[in-house]
């Protein structure tokens, strides 16, 4: 084979008076970084197949392993850097598209922090969420203009709606893209803390079903996994039109993460590719796709709400106002830093637009057009603290997907190598070595503390903004301020300055 | 039990609803007169029963269905079979574009032409194995992304100068078969499948559908299986298998 120009990512640093040859780096990296110099009874190490996922650092028992970004120093070029000269040689080595895994990690800016909250003093009350109720019961769901009420009840009975304890739900991830144990232990959460899990794109897994009360299943170009049962399997139903991470390209879910359970949720056969086409065929315009979701309300006799996923892309206000009309009951929107599987690096890092604009902008058009109330918004892609959320809903969200943290939560320490397959973690992989490494209880236990923890959280902001609902900041833009943005960013945000 | 649906003012939900009903109170076959353009007939319906259209059924017909057979007297519109799970539609004239798309299981027999991308993105597991028999010609894109089950393509009574199928068949397919009646040109065809001769098993299977095919709409059976078939594959399951790289 020829020389590989490539040089390493990472240094692993041994501590070699603390090391004790248990080998236990050596078991869990399945990069094989790692390995036993039996004659000199040491442990060694190829850096370059360090992907920096950390678990051998975290698994070492005397603390004697360190991981650092290789110290090797390119002549300082501010044009040409290590990324970009990195992926040269590797494209001259296999003449392939950079495929990678998680969401952009490009520099761009970050909205969420050139926006700050309001607090009350003096002239409004804050509020006490630890002593005083506190609501963020949250129901998705397209609302009628009026209701009328005849002898005490509803005249005319509400279209369906998802009911949420929090407005946070975990966003698509499929079996097939993360592991089943990852899945159940986001199904469990769930549950637990009383809001969804999304199937994305790869089928309910017979063992789910039992948490269809909390499941909103995904219907995607691929149609894999759906059949009447999945459909009628959950509280909703999402047509998947786009992801942030790749808008305007389809899945490709490769034959060698096809084994027996995902070509059986899926209902492919064993090692087949599980190739989802860029657009639904039956989609090429809104009309068509009033067609699907009117299709899916006719296969569940009008009883799920059905929503539409979509990537924050240039015109998304538009098409957003298109699918409220089409008679959406939800729209999702995936900002460009959205997470993936797998997707085209050039895609992940170039296409698509930060959520914090395509949300505001969307949340504008609709209420422009009078037509909020028939749509709830969901959005995602970047959400990291309980903070990005409160903003998210100040901006016109009725609640947040996330996808990312709910993985980190699992244990993920974001390496970007989703789509080899080989995550140490047991997240995104389907060997069944790996996959044993996340037991399914920790996991569930850990996403549903970090709903808590973030729930309590978000009470904390509301109540020292004097709001006692969630519902009462949501689109209150007011509560927001902007730092270090320009005119047309503030405008493009509805929010004043910092000071105004 | 036998139930007349007059569908002549209906909006597509009340007629849905009123399908439903029969169904649900015991209906065996119900008969749909003066259908037109009413969508999502038999979508997402579950059982064994029959239901016949006169009239022209709108889109999706029988989309997500499960089990049931629905015989079209006169021409369906697009998405014939969506997602279809299991059953069976007949089709006594023509059906428009994405016939089949993401079919599953099941059957579906058009006697006349087909429009683009049909049977886009079938697929089989284990016992389900849908078909498509088409008696006339189809669309560009036919089978395209196609990962299981069989089209299979008669081009009958096919007019002067009017040719058996598009563009780009089997573009992207990944799984399961084409049959055309006939020869195709190689610059029509996905660069991922081939042109084989079928086997005799292949024969037999033809000749069952063709058979069924001719049972349905009153055709001669030896006359369409006097010219031979070619057999479209594809190259292999993982067609993009070497395109990337991880980075």
């Amino acid at each position: 084979m020829a020389l590989s120009l490539l040089t390493p990512m990472f240094k692993v640093e041994r501590d070699e008076e603390l090391c004790i040859q248990c080998k236990v780096c050596m078991r869990q990296c399945v990069n094989g970084v790692h390995w036993y110099d039996e004659e000199e009874d040491r442990m060694r190490c190829d850096h370059k197949k360090c992907v920096g996922c950390h678990r051998c650092v975290v698994l070492c028992p005397t603390g004697a392993l360190t991981v650092k970004k290789y110290p090797l120093e390119f002549r300082e070029n501010a044009h040409w850097t290590l990324d970009y000269i990195r992926s040269i040689y590797l494209q001259a080595e296999t003449g392939g598209i950079l495929l990678t895994g998680m969401g952009n990690d490009r520099p761009y800016p970050v909205y969420w922090d050139h926006m700050v909250l309001n607090a009350s003093q003096v002239t409004n009350p804050s509020i006490d969420p630890l002593r005083e109720p506190m609501e963020l019961k949250t129901y998705l769901g397209r609302k009628p203009k009026a209701v009328e009420i005849k002898n005490g009840k509803l005249a005319e009975k509400l279209p369906p709606q998802l009911e949420l304890d929090v407005p946070i739900m975990f966003s698509a991830m499929s079996f097939g893209s993360i592991s089943l144990n990852a899945v159940k232990s986001l199904a469990q959460a769930a549950r637990e803390t009383g809001t969804f899990f999304n199937t994305g794109e790869g089928g309910l897994h017979r063992d789910l079903y039992e948490y269809g009360a909390n499941t909103i299943v995904q219907v995607a170009s691929g149609r894999f996994g759906v059949d009447p049962d999945y459909l009628k399997a959950g509280a909703g139903i999402e047509i998947k039109i786009g992801q942030g991470a790749k808008p305007g390209i389809g899945g490709h879910l490769p034959g060698e993460k096809v084994g027996p359970e995902v070509s059986a949720t899926r209902m492919i056969p064993l090692g087949s590719d599980a190739i989802s086409p860029a657009p639904h065929h039956d989609i090429y315009s809104i009309e068509d796709l009033r067609q699907l979701i009117f299709s899916l309300k006719e296969a569940t006799n009008y009883e799920k709400p059905v929503g539409v996923k979509i990537a924050a892309v240039h015109n998304v206000a538009a098409i957003a106002s298109g699918i409220a009309r089409a008679g959406a009951d939800f729209v999702a929107i995936d900002g460009f830093r959205g997470g993936t599987g797998a997707a085209p690096l050039r895609t992940r890092d170039n296409v698509g637009i930060p959520i914090e604009f395509a949300l505001a902008a969307v949340d504008e058009r609709l209420r422009r057009e009078g037509i909020r109330n028939e749509v709830s918004i969901v959005v995602g892609g970047s959400i990291r603290n309980s903070a990005d959320v409160v903003k998210a809903i100040a901006l016109g969200a009725d609640a947040v997907y996330i996808g990312t943290a709910a993985l980190i939560a699992l244990g993920c320490h974001l390496c970007q190598k989703c789509n080899t397959g080989k995550c140490n973690w047991g997240i995104a992989t389907q060997d069944p070595y790996l996959v044993k490494r996340l037991n399914p209880e920790i996991g569930a236990r850990r996403a549903a503390n970090l709903i808590r923890a973030w729930a309590h959280e978000i009470k904390e902001l509301l109540g020292g903004m004097g709001i006692n609902a969630i519902e009462s900041l949501r689109g209150n833009r007011l509560m927001l301020r902007g730092i270090g943005l320009n005119e047309k960013e503030l405008s493009i945000l509805g929010i004043k300055a910092a000071g105004e | 039990m036998m139930i007349t649906i007059d569908a002549s003012g209906l909006h597509y939900r009340k007629l849905n609803e009123q399908i439903r009903k029969a169904l649900a109170t015991g209906a065996t076959e119900i008969l749909i007169k003066n259908a037109n353009g009413q969508r999502y007939i038999g979508t997402g319906i579950s059982g064994n029963q029959r239901i016949v259209i006169e009239g022209t059924p709108g889109s999706d017909l029988a989309a997500f269905m499960d089990g049931l057979e629905i015989e079209v007297m006169g021409n369906a519109q697009d998405g014939v079979g969506n997602t279809m799970n299991a059953g069976r539609v007949i089709v006594h004239g023509n059906a428009g574009d994405v016939t089949g798309y993401g079919m599953r299981g099941g059957e579906l027999f058009i006697r006349g032409d087909v429009g683009y991308r049909v049977g886009i993105h079938m697929k089989a597991y284990k016992e389900k194995q849908p078909v498509i028999v088409i008696g006339g010609r189809a669309g560009a894109f036919l089978g395209e992304y196609m990962a299981g089950g069989v089209i299979l393509l008669l081009g009958l009574d096919l007019e002067p100068g009017r040719e058996i199928v598009g563009n780009f068949c089997g573009t992207g397919m990944h799984g399961g078969t084409i049959f055309i009646r006939g020869e195709v040109e190689p610059y029509k065809l996905g660069k991922e499948v081939r042109v084989v001769e079928p086997t005799s098993e292949d024969e037999q299977f033809i000749a069952d559908y063709v058979a069924r095919f001719a049972s349905y709409f009153g055709d001669d059976l030896s006359r369409i299986v006097a010219k031979p078939f070619k057999k479209l594959i594809p190259f292999n399951k993982r067609p993009y298998g070497n395109l990337y790289t991880p980075y």
